[in-house]
């Protein structure tokens, strides 16, 4: 990873001509290169150490980090806190926003709280329901939808202005990303959906898990059909898989997620299960690469954190 | 009623039909609602608003109606509440994330959008909710906003968020509000 000034002592800097942020990612995407970006298993503690840690397996080899905002509804140390943490070390953070936990009070002010932290990148969540996570009890928030996050923030960056049209004395510059998943339904109507996106002014894509590949190669020609790739930046989104118990769990357990049979029946059949699940890794990230319009990819290895540079070297995407 | 619901998104064409002629007329009675006041008249309109959208759409009296936008699925049964179209965490055959017995709002929002004259709209961002309109009458209120010269002076809050959201301003006036709200409405109440 390459390094960019952000100090939080010192006053805010204006992006570069032409950029919306100071972003590491906006430059690497706008460079025609191909993306990488992996997301860092957050910690249960307070230690910025653990960030580290977590942090350390992937920074050397992704353009960026993402810091999941309470993922599955499970509790961990926040994603602003976590891209505080790294923004200091110089680190390239995704700030990742759910609607779930926070009302627009609240999100608009953590937005201004990140970017003075140095964070360049947002990507903006539903999130899941409170129902998946350890504390289904909670009160889901849902103020405002994804959709209406991403012109909030773009409102408040380009026009310098809360939603209630109060000032912003110096507005965020930021990298304004979505989540698409292009595997589950209404499968026809996703390309639609990542084209609101779009127009509410996303500009970079990071799928879920992609683990069909006829699905996504439809969703794909739906995006070029719509001329969406010209004006938006997909990263596919992708993982190695531990194991068919895994897979299985993850299917059945955590939202949205679409693992095809072949791939667990593929896993079942390997002698070792974990090694089979690095090679699907490899060869879909491999494949991505041929499809027109994918500018790079988003790794979800969790608790696999230590394959991602493997893996990495071994679909050829090691040049930083 | 969750059957009636499934029933009006079959049906979209008819009920958007249906909308379209009660809008023309509730803007031709713009001017006779302004002599009786829309504050006498949100009350009893809103019981009546209330019972009929209920029983067809599972109506939760958003008060910023836009079921024109959404395939006459509400969107407001969306568990997440979600205004701009479907989570990713929907599920195989197109069931919801978190009520896994009921079909997703918004697979049901696009099926129904693809049957409709201005289906075209679904594409159309729409802003959050304002909470203070919550059980209010959005008829009224589509009724005041359509008829309305829009050259009022309204606070720069409104106005602002109306140009962050310019399609669904002009599409689905009644989610970007910017004429006056009636004196003691939930809005004008609560607006020093």
């Amino acid at each position: 990873m390459s390094f960019s000034a952000s100090d939080p002592t010192k006053p805010y800097a204006a992006p570069p001509e032409g950029f919306s942020s100071g972003s590491e990612l906006e430059r690497v995407l706008r460079a025609g290169k191909f993306a990488v970006t992996s997301e860092l298993n957050p910690p249960d503690s307070v230690d910025p150490a653990d960030v580290f840690e977590a942090a350390a397996p992937l920074a050397e080899v992704t353009d960026a980090i993402n810091a999941t905002d309470a993922s599955g509804a499970n509790c961990h140390m926040s994603s602003i806190g976590i891209c505080a943490v790294l923004t200091r070390a110089r680190i390239e953070t995704v700030y990742q926003i759910s609607c779930r936990d926070r009302n627009r009070i609240a999100m608009q002010g953590d937005v201004l709280g990140a970017a003075a932290m140095g964070v360049r990148n947002v990507l903006c969540l539903t999130g899941d329901g409170v129902g998946a996570g350890d504390q289904p009890g909670a009160k889901p928030v849902f103020d405002f939808d994804a959709i209406s996050l991403i012109r909030t923030i773009r409102t408040m960056r380009d026009s310098g202005q809360f939603l209630s049209g109060r000032k912003i004395t110096k507005p965020p510059h930021l990298f304004i990303g979505a989540a698409e998943n292009p595997c589950v339904e209404p499968l026809d109507w996703r390309a639609q959906r990542l084209q609101k996106k779009v127009e509410a002014g996303a500009q970079f894509i990071q799928t879920n898990y992609v683990f069909d590949l006829p699905r996504f190669e439809r969703f794909m020609t739906r995006v070029r059909d719509l001329g969406l790739d010209e004006n938006v930046y997909i990263l596919a989104g992708i993982g190695p898989l531990a194991s068919a118990k895994a897979a299985r769990w993850m299917r059945n357990n955590v939202p949205g997620i679409h693992i095809p049979d072949d791939i667990i029946a593929r896993l079942e059949g390997a002698d070792n299960q974990g090694d089979e699940g690095r090679k699907i890794c490899v060869e879909f990230l491999q494949k991505f690469r041929e499809i027109k319009g994918v500018s790079g990819v988003h790794i979800m290895a969790y608790r696999r954190e230590h394959l991602v540079a493997e893996i990495l070297r071994e679909a050829g995407l090691t040049e930083r | 009623m969750y059957r009636l619901r499934l029933w009006a998104v079959k049906r979209s064409y008819q009920c958007e039909r249906l909308y379209t002629a009660l809008e023309a007329a509730l803007v031709k009675l713009h001017p006779l609602f302004e002599k009786i006041g829309y504050n006498r008249l949100e009350r009893p309109v809103a019981v009546v608003e209330r019972a009929a959208k209920t029983l067809l759409f599972d109506c939760k009296m958003c008060g910023q109606c836009v079921l024109s936008s959404t395939g006459m699925s509400c969107p407001m049964n969306c568990p997440k509440q979600l205004r701009n179209g479907p989570c990713g965490g929907v599920r195989p055959g197109g069931y919801c994330e978190v009520k896994p017995e009921m079909r997703c709002v918004w697979v049901l929002a696009w099926d129904g959008a693809s049957r409709m004259k201005e289906g075209h709209r679904i594409g159309n961002v729409l802003p959050p909710v304002d909470r203070q309109l919550e059980g209010s009458s959005a008829w009224l209120r589509a009724s005041r906003e359509k008829a309305l010269s829009l050259q009022v002076s309204v606070d720069a809050e409104r106005t602002s968020l109306a140009r962050a959201f310019p399609t669904a301003r002009r599409a689905e006036p009644a989610a970007a509000p910017l004429a006056q709200e009636p004196g003691n409405t939930a809005q004008g109440g609560a607006r020093k």
